[in-house]
């Protein structure tokens, strides 16, 4: 055993002897990686295509409500179909909010990459402006089940119900849960409240209306409902050219 | 995931496997419980590793093939539930691998807390605490 009175005579040895210092400087070494090749993402004009191509973000985000409701419990909606990307809904929030707790990432990822069998099975590719107000983003990798990115609109919302308590029961051959429970839980108005604000303080453009008018909206809504919700207007935000090259 | 697999169960699996090996003679201050089941482990880390790694490289590109594959008239010739389906067989083959590799891990353990015991009857590490240290 070497003697362990000998002082370190150098900023190497230094470092060999004391893990928590070599920890440190590992830490730094390797943030400098991720500074350079993040941080520019962040700042260059061409990550997002919305600079070039203002059309695919909805113009009135944060002007305007997205959906009010009137007293009846009616939804009048300010924002399009297919009117552009907009922050979502509190009746949708929910869904992504449940989305994410029944880890549905784990198995879908939300990115349809620039190739023609990706383009036919699931449709145009992914822009990054298309989830410019998702925090965290869903995209993924990893496909035990399909790509959803642009699942919106494809199926009835009837479809869907059924498909997340049984799965099975419309795709003999499918491998997913069934989520049975989402029947019987009902959105919290006050929270998906608390929610938005909480989206808006870190940039998220809602409108006051849009928060004022979340608990109506969310109103006497389950969990399957808010979900179905949610898979409904995925990818269906902005309307996509086919012969615009958004991305070089 | 067979490319995953193989770095998460044959190097870091196997170097953490080797360095408990090794640092229970030097902590314990003994020799292990059971060469034998040492070497057991050994085999069924190696064995159900392969089983695993080979089952998953196996169904990726096929998967990968799959999604990609069109037939004569240029359109798609899968859909996506096709792909698995045919996963199936692949991930009880997985399955079967991830089970032999945990087998030899519940060897390893049954040996581990063996050779604790063996130390503390033997007293060797009482032993070795009273010796004096070496220089």
């Amino acid at each position: 055993m070497a003697d362990h009175n000998v002082k370190p005579k150098s900023f190497q040895e230094r470092m060999e002897v004391n893990i928590w210092l070599l920890l440190v400087v590992t830490a730094l070494v390797l943030s400098v990686g991720g500074l350079v090749e993040i941080v520019p993402l962040f700042v260059m004009k061409d990550t997002m295509e919305h600079h070039r191509y203002p059309e695919i973000v909805w113009a009135k985000a944060g002007q305007e409500a997205i959906v009010t409701v009137d007293e009846a419990g009616k939804p009048a909606w300010n924002w399009k179909a297919g009117g552009g990307v907009r922050p979502y809904t509190a009746l949708e929030l929910a869904g992504r909010d449940i989305y994410q707790r029944e880890g549905c990432y784990l198995c879908h990822s939300q990115m349809v990459r620039p190739f023609r069998d990706e383009k036919e099975r699931y449709g145009h590719y992914s822009l990054a402006s298309e989830s410019m107000f998702d925090h965290p983003m869903q995209w993924g990798s990893k496909r035990t089940g399909p790509d959803l990115a642009r699942v919106g609109g494809k199926y009835s919302d009837e479809w869907h119900r059924q498909h997340l308590r049984a799965p099975r029961s419309l795709v003999p051959e499918s491998v997913m849960p069934n989520y049975p429970w989402l029947d019987d839980a009902y959105v919290d108005g006050k929270k998906m409240q608390v929610h938005l604000r909480g989206l808006r303080a870190i940039g998220v453009p809602y409108a006051d209306a849009d928060i004022e008018s979340a608990p109506a909206l969310v109103e006497g809504k389950t969990e399957l409902d808010a979900l179905v919700n949610y898979l409904q207007v995925l990818g269906t935000m902005a309307v996509l050219n086919e012969s615009t090259a958004y991305r070089e | 995931m067979g490319h995953v697999h193989s770095g998460a169960l044959g190097w870091v699996a196997g170097i953490s496997i080797g360095a408990i090996y090794h640092l229970m003679t030097r902590l314990f201050h003994t020799e292990m419980f059971s060469e034998r089941l040492v070497n057991f482990h050994f085999w069924t880390a190696t064995i159900g590793t392969v089983v695993y790694i080979v089952a998953m490289w196996v169904s990726g590109i096929m998967q990968g093939l799959m999604w990609r594959a069109y037939d004569e008239y240029g359109t798609l010739a899968y859909t996506f539930v096709e792909s698995v389906d045919a996963m199936h067989p692949y991930y009880a083959m997985r399955a079967v691998g991830g089970m032999i590799f945990l087998l030899g891990a519940i060897v390893m353990l049954f040996n581990v807390l063996m050779t604790v015991r063996k130390s503390v009857s033997e007293g060797s590490l009482a032993k070795a605490r009273t010796l004096p240290a070496a220089a």
